[in-house]
């Protein structure tokens, strides 16, 4: 048993790959002899050398270009995307060429490939460097979408994310990076797909993803305390695919749900969850379906700005109480 | 009297180019019959009078190699071995289409004869095609990767890109613009700093500059042959810029207006890659018997898969929801 970071589960998610499949390659900029900038990849260049931890220039495109291209082959890349926010300028490789071509070619190309990415706020790096942008490839169809909340999913969805036929984007939350977890096993495997319950409770569901889904089991455990009120919390682990049976069953449970998200209100993905549950629940709802997300603007960089924009703890529970007591 | 025939490249070689070129140029103009016939709808990007590239590079390459393609890549397709019908039928829309209508014109894929895809997002193949070069170096094999496009490409960031990666990895790579004179409606030269858009950067990568012909087949073999050569040993990438035109206009829907009548006169006329081969295979002393033979060949080819694609049927609609994923479904959720 053994305290393992978030930061530290990376690397060793990566390595136990590497170690397993002589597939499997790692391409990005700085993460070989620098370790990354957040240091998540430190140790990797010297277990596998050049060949395998390759240095990448400045180049997106190149680099998701050329982690697609091997994946056509056969191989499992895993390309690193320093900061989520620069997605935007190789988003042609992921939307229209990642995305698309195992589809326009009638299935005759697979992509195994893996983009890993450092995402979300926190750090007070302002509105180019703290996006919550797994929504961006939720809405396209052909990529998979996880993002880790722990040490110990960041170990089991890396290994199901590298052995998976499709490309997965994989976010990685800056501000979970140096979260702390006690860890029997790290060889393990957790499929993709899969929520997870970070909370049992009947009054209400609370939904959240990476981040917000630590936070939401942060208030769940205040509502529990201090406020008589008992939430299941999901993880989605993933949104690309989701996993609406175990959402379903939780709101046919409590009746009520607040999804919380990181993403600026406009199409965030939890306006999707929220559809889906009228669609499918709508007899078993109490109440709306509500959002809690970051306000529809770009992220600020002050301490006191960025703190009151993203959803905090204390604002999921103020949520939820004025949702069941009118308060 | 010189031996001209048995040089370098030879009458068989030579025989086999004639033949790859005549059949690109016969499938492109049957392509063009069924717009006409509204058999083919939406887009399409003929090749017509740049088929001796194509051409040169489908005689060059093993089998096993790897291309990369625009839009405008029904040559590029069937100059590595895809059935004509596999190519028409892909236009029309029909099952025997290479993805059953799924792609369309500009997606043509055929994996099994190399076919790594067309590509209609500018640029983008370029660094794609780094990654197949970056597997067969990965997996220490000896494929070459080959990735064409045109003048107008030069101008986006993916090129550049491409090109600076390719050389600091040293990868087994063929870049090949295609300098038919205009990216679209516009003249390539009012909108690039520089005179030749691909051999004036190749500098700036430390790759030589290579400007070559591209109506002239036996040049353009040779010049191919050359690049791909060197990939295979090991000696890294080589970006070619060949000279060419295009006959008709960019897409099915422009007459090409925008070209001065006499430019487009001479290079039907004087500079057509097919006329002038045929020539050349005359005056190389190649019995005109067999040269026709070879057309007869291929126009009876190009009539029969015409046949079968029109007989072949449309897609059933359920295959909208098949291979978004890699288990063949389209599902989200579960
Ligand atoms: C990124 C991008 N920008 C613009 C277009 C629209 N477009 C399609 S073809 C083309 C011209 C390309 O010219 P060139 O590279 O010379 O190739 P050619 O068509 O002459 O073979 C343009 C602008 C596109 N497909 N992709
Ligand atoms: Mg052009």
């Amino acid at each position: 048993m053994a305290q393992l970071t978030y930061r530290a589960s990376v690397s060793l998610a990566i390595a136990q790959s590497m170690r397993k499949d002589q597939k499997v390659f790692f391409i990005g900029e700085d993460v070989g002899a620098a370790g990354g900038v957040f240091k998540a990849t430190v140790g990797l260049l010297e277990e596998f050398g050049k060949e395998r931890v390759m240095d990448a220039p400045i180049s997106e495109q190149a680099i998701l270009g050329a982690a697609m291209g091997a994946a056509m082959t056969g191989l499992r890349p895993i390309a690193e995307i320093m900061f989520s926010d620069f997605l935007a300028v190789c988003w042609d490789i992921v939307a229209n060429q990642i995305a698309k071509t195992r589809y326009m070619s009638d299935g005759q190309i697979n992509i195994p490939l893996v983009i890993r990415t450092a995402n979300g706020g926190g750090s007070k790096f302002g509105a180019q460097h703290s996006q919550s942008l797994e929504n961006w490839s939720m809405m396209i169809p052909g990529l998979k979408v996880v993002a880790p909340s722990c040490p110990s999913d960041v170990l089991g969805l890396m290994d199901s994310a590298v052995k998976d036929p499709d490309p997965v984007i994989f976010y990685e939350h800056k501000s979970l990076y140096a979260f702390k977890e006690e860890i029997e096993q790290t060889d393990i495997s957790i499929p993709i797909g899969e929520a997870n319950m970070l909370h049992e409770g009947k009054d209400i569901t609370i939904i959240g993803l990476a981040l917000m889904a630590q936070r939401a089991k942060e208030a769940a455990l205040i509502l529990k305390d201090k406020h008589d009120i008992n939430a299941k919390v999901i993880d989605l682990r993933s949104l690309v695919p989701l996993d609406l049976q175990t959402i379903k069953k939780s709101v046919i449970e409590t009746g009520h749900v607040l999804t919380v998200e990181e993403n600026p209100r406009l199409c965030g993905w939890g306006a999707e969850i929220s559809s889906l549950i009228s669609e499918h629940c709508f007899k078993n709802l109490k109440g709306p379906v509500t959002r809690v997300t970051t306000p529809h603007v770009p992220l600020p960089s002050a301490d006191i700005l960025e703190d009151n924009t993203i959803p905090s703890v204390e604002l999921i529970v103020n949520e939820v109480i004025k949702k069941l007591k009118g308060e | 009297m010189v031996d001209k025939l048995n040089d370098d490249i030879g009458e068989e070689k030579r025989l086999r180019l004639w033949e790859m070129m005549l059949k690109l140029r016969l499938v492109e103009k049957k392509a063009y019959d069924l717009f006409l016939q509204n058999l083919i709808k939406g887009t399409s990007h003929l090749a017509l009078g740049q088929e001796a590239i194509a051409g040169a590079f489908g005689v060059a390459l093993k089998q096993g190699d790897y291309t990369f393609c625009t839009y405008r890549g029904h040559a590029h397709t069937l100059a590595r071995g895809s059935s004509i019908e596999g190519v028409l039928g892909e236009l029309m829309g029909r099952q025997c289409g290479l993805m059953k209508g799924k792609g369309g014109s500009m997606h043509l894929t055929d994996v099994d004869k190399g076919v790594m895809g067309s590509y209609a997002i500018i640029g983008a193949h370029l660094t794609i095609a780094n990654g197949t070069a970056l597997a067969s170096k990965y997996n220490k094999t000896n494929e070459v990767s080959v990735c064409f496009f045109g003048d107008g490409t030069t101008n986006i960031g993916a090129f550049h890109e491409a090109l600076n990666m390719a050389k600091i990895w040293n990868l087994p790579i063929v870049f090949v613009c295609e300098n038919n004179l205009y990216m679209e409606y516009t003249p390539i030269h009012e909108v690039t700093a520089v005179e030749h858009p691909a051999a004036d950067r190749a500098g700036a990568y430390n790759l030589d500059k290579i400007i070559v012909d591209g109506n002239d087949a036996d040049e353009m073999l040779r010049t191919a042959e050359k690049a791909i050569s060197k990939a295979r040993e090991g000696k890294g990438p080589s970006l070619i810029e060949a000279k060419t035109y295009r006959h008709s206009g960019h897409s099915r829907a422009d007459p090409g207006k925008y070209r001065p009548d006499e430019e487009v006169k001479d290079w039907m006329e004087n500079k057509d890659p097919i006329k002038n081969y045929r020539a050349k295979l005359l005056d190389f002393n190649i019995n005109e018997k067999i040269i026709s033979e070879i057309e007869e060949k291929i126009k009876d080819q190009v009539e029969k898969a015409t046949e079968i694609s029109m007989a072949s049927p449309i897609p059933e609609i359920k295959e909208i929801y098949t291979d978004v994923w890699a288990n063949g479904g389209s599902e989200w959720h579960n």
